[in-house]
């Protein structure tokens, strides 16, 4: 009995075995499509980014295949979670590579983890890029070496403050700012820093400094303690989930001056946090504006609703660039292989997408505009276009 | 001193929402001396049936608020029966960890339907006006209901505690717990009720939370539990009026520290606080020393 069991034993782990194998070795690129790599934040801290980029990129590759594919071949998505973790991106990006035998990593959105899977992608010599990594060194390292195979389509963190200081001293003729910030989140440390240098370089004071932590609902004592201070103007580097709240707290205590922020506060949700009679001389730098009344942006935005039955917000509108982005690449390389894919990228000259044109530098970042938007009363009322 | 007077009331109404969880931690500790780890989620569980019955089934504050109560002492009972009740001869940290594992359950459980995204509430279930009783100091009506119900519902507690035979049998449970069994009194029953009670009680907390801070999301009973648990320490553990004045206690300290100090500090403070009563008062600010039985 027992020679029997250990015999089963040992067919079935044969079985599994065989099982395993032909699993990795089923995937060669005959099947005359282009596979593309998704590695996304599709669940954990991070998903609502992750699903909005994803949504925007699969619409854009949904209108490619429709009009024919690329190069005579359909694009294959290939979409994994990496959990909003580095570690989880890494083994994400290495499957995709490996056993899916992707040619390009589209994401992950956030900056952690898409950084964690460069040093992979590199090895492999997969092209990695991403819609929304704005932190300062993403596609070159501190001591200036370009990552060769990491691109991205969006500005830089530093490009946003440095925009904001300068729409707050010119704009709103403020000389004196509050500064309330995550002290936990790289992006609100890095959007501070350059808010502060230009804002102070210009002849501006910054009058406070106010620190929280991510998650954080009461914000009364921080504003209490704002109220009794003199000040033109708060900047608040973070994201919406903190930034509704905060504002509507803020209003509440009667602390009405303008109060400015980034592409964090990008969120039909914003409107919901703080209320709309909140939302009042609210303004934020973002990626593009549904104002825009460029055709190309409107058509975007009437498929989108016609598909979502909502309206796309900024990650929606990276994601489908991104997703024209890397077919733009393909398509001047005229080839599908990884390598030709990643020189052409390094090429971009003049990409026109939804969120704007994109040239990509010889550091892999892209150089392109950003707007500022007016909130009053909870809507958009203005959107200023500023180059870099 | 307008600034002192506008942080006293801003902690006076973060203090309700912790006093209100602490309430529920001190009873559950009181009867069966298990520090229910998962109570922060029930708070959060409350948030949620607060959000589903006002979102989606429109229904107004106080109905949402009865039925997320409800729902709240319903599912209490339930964890008890399951999680809770076979261990009751076992260590009691076997209890501990299985409280620390129903807490993770409820959290990722409310993740894996609601998603992680935050959520809000309807604008206009309560009034939110401000109105000024000094000059210079703002008080919002929505502050003023939180607090109210919370003295309301600690009122009813005590009342239940101390005027009913359910409170009767809770105190004899509490007090020796073979005894009260050897007097008819039906220990299993008595349990539940004070496990239902908290837990309505942290039901609504949560549906205040969610009104007063309009964001919710899976995650946001963590740290408040935690807090009440510190704030039912520090008045003195298995004490009502102790968990109470404890609650406003921590919620004032922390103000007081994120509008003088830096709120960076609030949270340390809160954790000090802790390690400080431990060393000093072991009992709590209301607790009695009574030594124990051998």
């Amino acid at each position: 009995m027992g020679k029997l069991k250990k015999l089963v034993c040992f067919v079935l782990m044969l079985g599994l075995a065989a099982l395993l194998l032909s699993g990795c070795g089923g995937s060669s690129d005959s099947s005359g499509k282009i596979k593309i790599g998704l590695n996304y934040e599709l669940s954990g801290d991070n998903a609502t980014y992750g699903q909005d980029c994803v949504d925007g990129i699969l619409m854009a590759f949904e209108e490619i295949n429709k009009a024919g594919g690329l190069l005579g071949k359909q694009i294959e998505p290939i979409k994994m979670d990496n959990k909003s973790d580095s570690a989880e991106a890494i083994s994400v990006a290495t499957r995709l590579i490996t056993q899916d035998k992707v040619v390009a990593i589209l994401g992950p959105a956030t900056s952690g983890p898409f950084m964690a899977q460069i040093p992979i992608a590199t090895q492999h010599k997969v092209p990695v890029m991403s819609a929304s990594t704005t932190a300062e060194y993403v596609t070159m390292d501190e001591n200036g070496n370009v990552k060769e195979y990491a691109f991205r389509i969006c500005f830089k963190d530093s490009f946003q403050g440095t925009l904001m200081a300068n729409f707050a001293l010119e704009k709103l003729n403020a000389t004196k700012a509050v500064i309330v910030f995550d002290n936990t989140n790289d992006y609100s440390l890095g959007l501070k820093k350059s808010f502060t240098e230009t804002f102070t370089s210009k002849g501006g004071t910054i009058v406070a400094e106010e620190a929280f932590v991510t998650k954080e609902t009461d914000f009364n004592a921080i504003l209490t303690r704002i109220k009794g201070l003199e000040f033109d103007v708060i900047f608040l580097p973070g994201y919406y989930q903190e930034a509704g709240p905060f504002i509507k707290q803020a209003r509440a205590l009667e602390i009405n001056h303008p109060i400015l922020g980034a592409d964090g506060f990008d969120s039909a949700d914003l409107v919901a946090l703080a209320g709309a009679s909140a939302l009042n001389d609210i303004y934020f730098s973002n990626h593009y504006s549904s104002l825009d009344k460029d055709p190309k942006v409107l058509e975007f935005i009437e498929n989108f609703k016609k598909k979502a039955g909502k309206d796309p917000n900024a990650f929606h509108a990276l994601g489908y660039d991104l997703g024209y982005f890397v077919a733009d690449a393909i398509k001047r390389a005229n080839s599908d292989n990884a390598e030709k894919i990643k020189d052409a990228l390094a090429a971009t000259s003049e990409f026109k997408g939804v969120t704007g044109t994109v040239k990509i530098d010889e550091k892999h970042d892209a150089i392109k505009s950003a707007v500022i938007i007016e909130l009053q009363n909870g809507e958009q009322v203005s959107a200023t276009k500023f180059s870099p | 001193m307008e600034q002192l007077l506008q942080q006293l009331v801003n902690g006076l109404s973060l203090g309700s929402i912790y006093a209100l969880i602490s309430l529920g931690y001190t009873m559950v500790y009181g009867i069966i001396r298990l520090i229910n780890f998962a109570h922060g989620d029930i708070y959060m569980i409350g948030a949620y049936v607060g959000y589903v019955c006002m979102r989606h089934l429109k229904l107004g504050f106080f109905e949402s608020l009865i039925i997320s109560m409800v729902f709240c002492a319903l599912l209490g009972i339930l964890i008890e029966k399951i999680a809770y009740k076979p261990l009751r001869n076992s260590a009691r940290i076997t209890a501990l960890i299985t409280a620390i594992g129903v807490s993770l359950f409820l959290e990722y459980s409310t993740m894996a339907v609601a998603t992680a995204t935050v959520r809000t509430y309807p604008a206009d279930v309560l009034i939110n006006k401000t109105f000024s009783p000094i000059k210079g100091v703002i008080v919002n009506i929505q502050q003023v209901y939180i607090f109210i119900i919370t003295i309301a519902l600690m009122l009813l507690l005590q009342f239940i505690v101390h005027k009913t035979r359910i409170g009767k049998a809770m105190r004899a449970v509490s007090a020796d717990k073979d005894a009260a069994r050897m007097m008819g009194i039906n220990v299993d029953n008595t349990i539940s009720y004070t496990f239902a009670i908290g837990s309505a009680l942290a039901g609504a907390a949560g549906v205040l939370v969610g009104i007063y801070y309009n964001t919710i999301n899976p995650l946001m009973g963590m740290l408040p539990g935690l807090k009440a648990f510190v704030a039912a320490v520090f008045g003195g553990i298995g004490i009502i009026p102790g968990a109470f004045i404890g609650g406003l206690t921590i919620g004032i300290i922390e103000t007081m520290v994120s509008g003088y100090v830096s709120s960076l500090y609030k949270d340390a403070v809160a954790f000090a606080m802790l390690i400080l009563i431990l060393l000093v008062k072991p009992s709590g600010l209301l607790g009695k020393n009574i030594r124990e039985k051998v």
